[in-house]
């Protein structure tokens, strides 16, 4: 099936492009570490990312111990809190004579949630998507030798590497890290008097700004080689929505990056050197005027510049997942994607809406209310695209003759758990019933079966998908499927209550919620979603177990495992330098499944075999 | 070159009896733990023993409701039938050895539908959220001749102001107190929000009513109380380690009450000396 016949003269130019290659030995320094070749950046992504969602994770779980036990009565869980307390250090925990257990102290439950929010954002679900998908699949997909600018690639994955050191480091500074919340509103987070935070903060502003950079590098890469080096043949319509999405997310990132980038200089200048673009005249600290800064500042203005980009942002996260799913979905329903350029015109519109929508982060904050009504209606608009690619994804499925392998279950439970986050959106979209909702658990959960439910089981339903073509062996089948129903379920277990809590009017970043009466009727059911939340920590610890064990031990995997049609599916591992010993040639659409003129016996069409009677010496 | 992709039946049973005795095994702990409680005896009495909406004790807080509801019921029947959908779909279409899909790449009047009818839903639903809107935010229709209160919130406090006798802010009759708010019930009154340092966020939740309070920008809201009885103000935006324990008090009294209690809070009343007990100073 590899046997590609090719136009003579492109067979000729390929030739010698690949002659130019070389092929020599790359040191251990070049191979590994400071690696040009698009394939070793996305693993080292992938490794840098799954490092993060670990302590993304067990932050996490320490917010969940603190929420589950307020009163510091842990039972079981009173072994997970001293574990902790002796990695993040004894000052900031306060030990319980009575019941033996460090409860932790509430500056660092701000700093546990704020920290938790940056990494799970920033350094696992962006890099996930951003670095390791969209420099793997890429070139693979499209064709391409390698990236446009590898050694631009190279310096994106360093930078995010001096971003998440950064980012640690914060830790273990005088005053801790960052206790602002991930959206550090000023002038909370722009004096350090009001958190008792001092070079956390800095270090965070300083972090993000690197990390910023490393997307910034990534984008511009991903949109040239897009552009310029599709293979003859790859016309647009003719990309995976995968590529799709990746193509339409760089450009959110190119655009929406830069905002965020002078809102933290300007956020660490108010900081460090005394300006005041943030913080207006006549604050109090403790009770006396506040020092050192002039005024003049206006506070609304952080939120504007935080949300022009953050909710882009938020689409940066979603989108690329929603191509993996596609792809995914499609392949194991062995259907054609329903509507296909209704699902590429559905991305860009949420692209182009989601650059009108941020308004509605801020409809409480004291913005003119008829500005939260232009922002309800672009906000409740779009909806609309992401309901036609919901329904464009079950009429996919609808007539297919659908395979339940575990990447298929994670791009399902996508899905499923999208249309909940989609749909809880709604409520905050309507600026009354927000005035209740905003800054609820309501809005934790929504945000959480968007992120976890949709990006993250997207991104593992991806990792399970193209793990075969990254390390040339098979992940173990039967793990997957207990990882994705434990997680499936315990997710439910912990996300689905912070409905009922936000209905019933817990505020989100509270450390302790049972100084409320209107609060403690909900103890039991924290406790409920901590077990949860922790058996969905367990659950991922099998996912590493099957993640590492099968790259030694695994089944070695053939070329084309899931007969899936795309470019990436013809090479054998490992791929060498360069992907393609000659350039390959796409004569139709990446979803052809069940297509009535496939190759006899089979029910897929790759992209790149070329059609009957196709004369090998015409042009392309 | 057919694909030998059915799992193996002993596999596909242990795991569909896995997930089921999970999913037991999560109802019972939900029901147990969650509804009923392993409450910590030191905690306060709870308010509610229920897990929905807290009373409603304004005169917008219905209107909310009804709002919210309406949006559940509509968000409800499109998640049952989308998830109902999607694993009709996944079992009338599992895999089956010799079976072809269906070849389609889509219909282009089901795209403009399902384009259409969301899109109709969500601008009515914005349509009919502005007109509540701007009955509770629009300056203009705030509530005429309401009485003022002033809040300045601080960390981590409410610092609570009424004009006195003289109807103005900032002269020597304001009547002051800290984190605890008196309402005429019935009556309507305007709050003015003016933080003194980070943002915070005025909540109310049986008010349904929730307004940041910034530095440097003043903002305000309106309420008229429909309930007497005693709710909490709760600060509802992050602003400092000690954020969850600003918590303030709400005391819907009637209007006699409110009056005679203004008239002992007076600072030319010995009474003065004797501001109200604050309980989450207690520290």
């Amino acid at each position: 099936m590899s046997t590609i016949v090719l136009p003579a003269e492109i067979k000729k130019a390929s030739a010698n492009g690949h002659a130019a290659h070389g092929h020599h030995e790359l040191s251990f320094v070049r191979k590994y570490l400071f690696s040009t070749d698009h394939k070793m950046i996305a693993k080292q992504f992938l490794f840098f990312s799954l490092f993060f969602l670990l302590v993304g994770g067990t932050l996490a779980m320490i917010v969940r111990l603190q929420l589950g036990f307020p009163d510091h009565q842990g039972g079981f869980f009173q072994f997970f809190a001293n574990f902790f307390s002796t990695i993040f250090g004894k000052e900031n925990f306060a030990y319980n004579k009575t019941t033996g257990m460090y409860g932790m102290l509430d500056n660092f439950y701000n700093s546990a949630f704020t920290m938790h929010a940056t990494f799970m954002i920033f350094f696992a679900v962006m890099p996930f998507l951003m670095g390791t998908f969209a420099n793997f699949l890429i070139p693979l997909s499209l064709g391409a030798g390698d990236m446009a600018f590898p050694k631009l690639n190279m310096a994106s994955f360093w930078m995010a590497v001096l971003a998440g050191l950064i980012m640690l480091t914060s830790f273990f500074v005088k005053g801790g890290a960052g206790a602002g919340g991930w959206t550090s509103y000023a002038p909370l987070s722009a004096v350090p008097d009001y958190t008792g935070v001092i070079w956390g903060q800095n270090l965070w502003l300083i972090s993000l700004f690197c990390s910023g950079l490393s997307s910034l590098l990534g984008a511009i890469n991903y949109i040239t080689t897009i552009v310029n080096m599709r293979c003859p043949g790859m016309s647009w319509f003719r990309m995976p929505l995968s590529i799709w999405a990746i193509f339409i997310t760089a450009i959110l990132l190119l655009l929406a990056v830069p905002v965020l980038a002078s809102a933290l200089l300007l956020l660490l200048f108010d900081r460090t050197i005394g300006t005041s673009f943030f913080i207006p005249a006549g604050l109090l600290t403790a009770g006396s005027p506040l020092q050192g800064h002039a005024g003049g500042g206006q506070v609304l203005l952080w939120q504007h510049l935080f949300w022009f980009f953050g909710h882009p942002e938020v689409y940066i996260m979603i989108l690329p997942a929603m191509g993996l799913a596609s792809d995914i979905i499609s392949n194991f329903s062995r259907k054609p994607i329903f509507g296909y350029k209704a699902m590429v015109l559905a991305i860009a519109g949420i692209a182009v809406l989601g650059f009108f929508v941020w308004g509605h982060h801020m409809f409480q904050s004291g913005m003119n209310p008829l500005l939260g009504t232009t922002f309800m209606i672009s906000t409740m608009l779009i909806a609309v695209p992401s309901a036609i690619k919901t329904f464009n994804w079950l009429g996919t499925v609808w007539g297919g003759n659908v395979i339940f392998k575990t990447p298929m279950l994670f791009a399902l439970g996508f899905v499923s758990m999208f249309v909940i986050g989609g749909l809880s959106g709604i409520f905050m979209a309507s600026t009354p019933v927000d005035i209740f909702i905003h800054d609820t658990y309501f809005i934790v959960g929504h945000i959480h079966y968007v992120l976890f439910g949709g990006s993250i089981f997207a991104i593992f339903g991806g990792i399970y998908f193209w793990y075969p073509k990254m390390f040339g062996r098979m992940m173990n089948e039967t793990l997957g499927k207990i990882h994705f129903w434990i997680a499936f379920l315990s997710f439910n277990g912990v996300f689905f209550p912070m409905h009922i809590l936000g209905i019933g009017g817990m505020m989100r970043r509270i450390y302790d919620y049972t100084q409320y009466p209107h609060l403690v009727r909900f103890q039991g059911m924290n406790q409920f979603m901590t077990i949860c939340a922790f058996i969905l920590g367990f659950s991922t610890l099998i996912f590493l177990f099957n993640f590492f064990w099968s790259m030694k031990k695994g089944k070695k995997a053939d070329i084309n495992p899931w007969h899936s049609n795309t470019l990436e599916w013809t090479l054998n591992y490992p791929i060498g330098h360069g992907n393609f010993p000659v350039m390959p040639h796409v004569f139709r659409g990446p979803y052809e499944y069940s297509a009535p003129d496939c190759p006899p016996g089979t029910d897929f069409y790759p992209q790149n075999l070329p059609p009957p009677g196709w004369d090998e010496t015409a042009k392309a | 070159m057919s694909q030998n992709n059915s799992p193996s039946k002993k596999s596909a049973i242990l795991l569909t009896i896995g997930v089921i005795c999970a999913t037991a095994i999560g109802i019972y702990f939900y029901f147990t733990l969650a509804l009923n409680g392993h409450v910590s005896k030191s905690a306060t009495v709870s308010r509610y023993d229920h897990f929905w909406l807290p009373g409603a004790n304004s005169t917008y807080a219905p209107e909310i409701d009804s709002m919210f509801n309406i949006i559940l019921w509509i968000t409800m029947v499109v998640f049952v039938l989308v998830e109902v959908g999607l694993v009709y779909f996944l079992w009338r279409y599992r895999h089956k050895e010799g079976r072809k899909a269906i070849y389609t790449h889509g219909n282009n009047r089901i795209e403009i539908a399902w384009t259409i009818v969301p899109a109709v839903i969500l601008v009515f639903l914005a349509i009919f959220s502005n007109s509540l809107w701007s009955e509770i935010r629009d300056p203009n229709k705030f509530p005429k001749g309401a009485a003022s209160i002033q809040i300045r919130p601080r960390q981590f406090e409410w610092d609570i102001a009424y004009p006195g006798a003289d109807g103005k802010f900032d002269t020597p009759d304001d009547i002051t107190t800290i984190n605890q708010l008196y309402l005429a019930v019935n009556e309507p009154v305007q709050i003015k929000l003016l933080s003194q340092d980070v943002i915070h966020s005025f909540f109310v939740p049986e008010f349904r009513i929730k307004q940041d309070a910034v530095p440097g920008m003043p903002t305000a809201v309106w309420i008229v109380p429909t309930k007497e009885g005693d709710f909490n103000i709760a600060c509802a935006e992050l602003c400092g380690a000690q954020h969850y324990r600003m918590m303030g008090y709400v005391h819907v009294v009637s209007k006699d009450s409110l009056a005679s209690w203004l008239k002992s809070q007076a600072p030319e009343a010995p009474a003065a000396a004797t501001p109200v007990a604050d309980t989450t100073k207690a520290k």
